[in-house]
């Protein structure tokens, strides 16, 4: 009987939580909805599993709804290019969950428990979806599906500061906009291709093959969407705000992993379909994506250094962090596709990890957190503080921790491609982290005061943990996640080569 | 579409630029529909006859981003709500004023 939903596992771990969201929106209790999703999100787990099982096997699955085939049906597709991100985002989604409960309970009206949990899990379907999606304009159901679902949960923050409400407002006029602005350009895409699919609308493409001004104007509407969307420099305005007002576990959910999937579709618009256009995709990636990159890097760095509060600093440095996955995929080679990809998995281990443990400081202090309630803290919370010493060193990229696998293979790959500005830059800008961040140590190991170590809640530091101790394996142990984003990348290139 | 553009980024009130968004959001719509029309074309009903028909695939895409519209717009409309509530305005100035003077 099992194997009926295996057959069905692609669909299944976006329906599923999308499902269970409905159902749980009506569950009165407090501890209910939590247990449930937990159970849903262990199946999701098994179900990226079992595709990760079948990617190996056979390399690729497209998933056709309702047997429609492709260029008419909406299809999923599955290859080596996301089944890594999904399987980062099934195993970062069960900790993350683990973790809320208590942070909910504690920011958040505990009457409201099942209808948060029910936005939880309808953000989490939907992000998944745009993992998997294979068509331009499902795509654009799946990112307004999140957008809202994420505008309603930072909106849940304004029971510990009403700046929460101003925050969704804004996120959501900006989001509408961009996203608005990828619909314009599927228009206009369709009116040139008559498609949707994003495999047919390479091959319908390849028939204006000098390029026309409708299909240009497109594709720029499309990809200035998505980089309103993925928090790309000049128009990453919601994203501070939204980060840090939201309730802390929301702050890590979205932080980890919201981000990351748009520009993972960012990226396979680009070198899928876009890549049969190769003098429009190199200018846009020399001259819009990579000096906005190093703008993002230099910028987010600068800004983060003069923040107080730690929440707003972190949403600052995620700024400059998603500069780097910009900055590597602007390379247009191997090495730089695979060094973006890893920092994508890194980076959502490090502010995943860094996220829940100031969210952990916030409800403890039943305030902001400032650089100075921080006084102390060191002493006060050992077991969290350490995994947040750990996460921090691991954002500037110490050996021995996944950061800096990720800043290696970014170095390689600026070096590859003689790049030696950025090289200096990116090295300035990683110096400059260590500003921002030793403020914080500081204050929480060598200020006068000491305190005597108090009680930690288990249910909280024992996640923070399981990311601590990932960003230390993947540190010394990086194949895996190396061999993830070679695999990426190889898929990206073939169809560049075809 | 550029009407629905210029009032989002210009009203100071938040009100005005919900329905600015609609606006814009609506002119695509249209945009949409009116790619699908073909010369001479009739609905895309089965008959005996041989006629050019609309494409209708468009029309249902804007179905759904219609629906995404209207959820867009009511969630817009409830912080909205939620925002005169706890600041007693929706004037973008007066937020920010009562924002610095908290923040003193």
């Amino acid at each position: 009987m099992f194997n009926i939903f295996l057959d069905d596992a692609a669909a299944l771990v976006v329906v599923l939580p999308l499902l269970i969201s409905a159902i749980i929106a009506f569950i009165p209790s407090k501890i209910w909805p939590w247990i449930i999703s937990l159970v849903t999100l262990v199946l999701h787990l098994v179900l990226s599993l079992h595709l990760l099982k079948e990617i190996s096997i056979s390399g690729l699955i497209i998933y056709e709804f309702g047997n429609w085939e492709p260029p008419w049906g909406i299809s999923f597709k599955i290859d080596g290019v996301n089944i890594g991100l999904q399987l980062l985002f099934s195993i970062f989604v069960l900790i993350s969950t683990f973790y809320s409960r208590k942070i909910f309970l504690s920011e958040i009206d505990s009457r409201d428990s099942g209808k948060a949990y029910s936005l939880w899990l309808l953000a989490i379907g939907s992000l998944n979806g745009i993992i998997l999606t294979n068509d331009i304009f499902n795509l654009f159901v799946f990112l307004e599906i999140s957008a809202l679902a994420s505008i309603s949960l930072i909106a849940l923050g304004a029971g510990q500061n009403r700046k929460a409400l101003l925050a969704a407002f804004n996120y959501l006029i900006i989001g509408a906009i961009g996203a608005t602005f990828y619909v314009i350009g599927v228009g206009f895409a369709y009116a040139m291709t008559g498609t949707l699919n994003m495999n047919d609308l390479v091959i319908q493409l390849a028939q204006y093959s000098d390029g026309q001004l409708a299909i240009f104007a497109g594709m720029s509407f499309m990809l200035v969407g998505l980089m309103v969307k993925a928090a790309i420099f000049p128009v990453h305005i919601w994203l501070p705000p939204a980060y840090s007002y939201a309730p802390s576990a929301v702050s890590t959910l979205l932080a980890a992993l919201a981000t990351k999937t748009i520009l993972y579709f960012f990226v396979r618009l680009l070198y899928e379909v876009f890549i049969i256009y190769p003098s429009y995709l190199s200018l846009f990636l020399d001259f819009v994506l990579y000096p906005l990159s190093l703008l993002a890097i230099f910028i987010g760095t600068l800004i983060a250094i003069y923040q107080d509060d730690i929440k707003k600093l972190l949403a600052f440095s995620s700024i400059a962090q998603i500069g780097y996955i910009t900055l590597a995929f602007s390379l247009k080679d191997h090495s730089g596709i695979t060094s973006g990809f890893i920092h994508i998995f890194n980076h959502a281990f490090i502010k995943g990890g860094l996220f829940m443990a100031v969210g952990y400081f916030a409800i403890l202090l039943k305030d902001r957190v400032t650089l100075a309630s921080l006084k102390g803290f060191g002493y006060k919370y050992p077991i969290t503080s350490f995994a947040l010493l750990i996460c921090g060193l691991s954002l500037i990229g110490l050996p021995l921790t996944n950061g800096f696998i990720s800043k290696l293979y970014l170095f390689q790959a600026l070096y590859t491609n003689q790049m030696y500005f950025s090289i200096a830059l990116v090295a300035v800008s990683s110096a400059l982290a260590v500003a921002y961040f030793w403020k914080i140590v500081e204050q929480m190991w060598f200020s006068e005061i000491k305190f005597k170590s108090e009680k930690e809640d288990a249910y909280i530091y024992l996640p923070i943990w399981i990311i601590t101790v990932s960003i230390i394996v993947f540190g010394i142990y990086s194949s895996p996640i190396i061999e993830f984003s070679n695999l990426s990348a190889d898929y990206l290139i073939s169809g560049y080569q075809n | 579409m550029v009407g629905g553009l210029f009032i989002i980024i210009t009203s100071q009130n938040y009100l005005k630029k919900v329905v600015g968004l609609a606006i814009f959001q609506t002119a695509v719509f249209v945009f949409f529909v009116s790619l699908a029309k073909v010369l001479d074309g009739t609905a895309p009903i089965l008959t005996k006859m041989e006629n050019a028909y609309s494409n209708p695939l468009p029309h249902v895409l804007i179905l759904t981003a219609i629906v995404v519209g209207v959820a867009t717009s009511a969630l817009g409309l409830a912080l909205v709500l939620q925002i005169y509530r706890n600041y007693e305005t929706i004037e973008e100035k007066e937020i920010q004023s009562l924002e610095l003077k908290s923040d003193k």
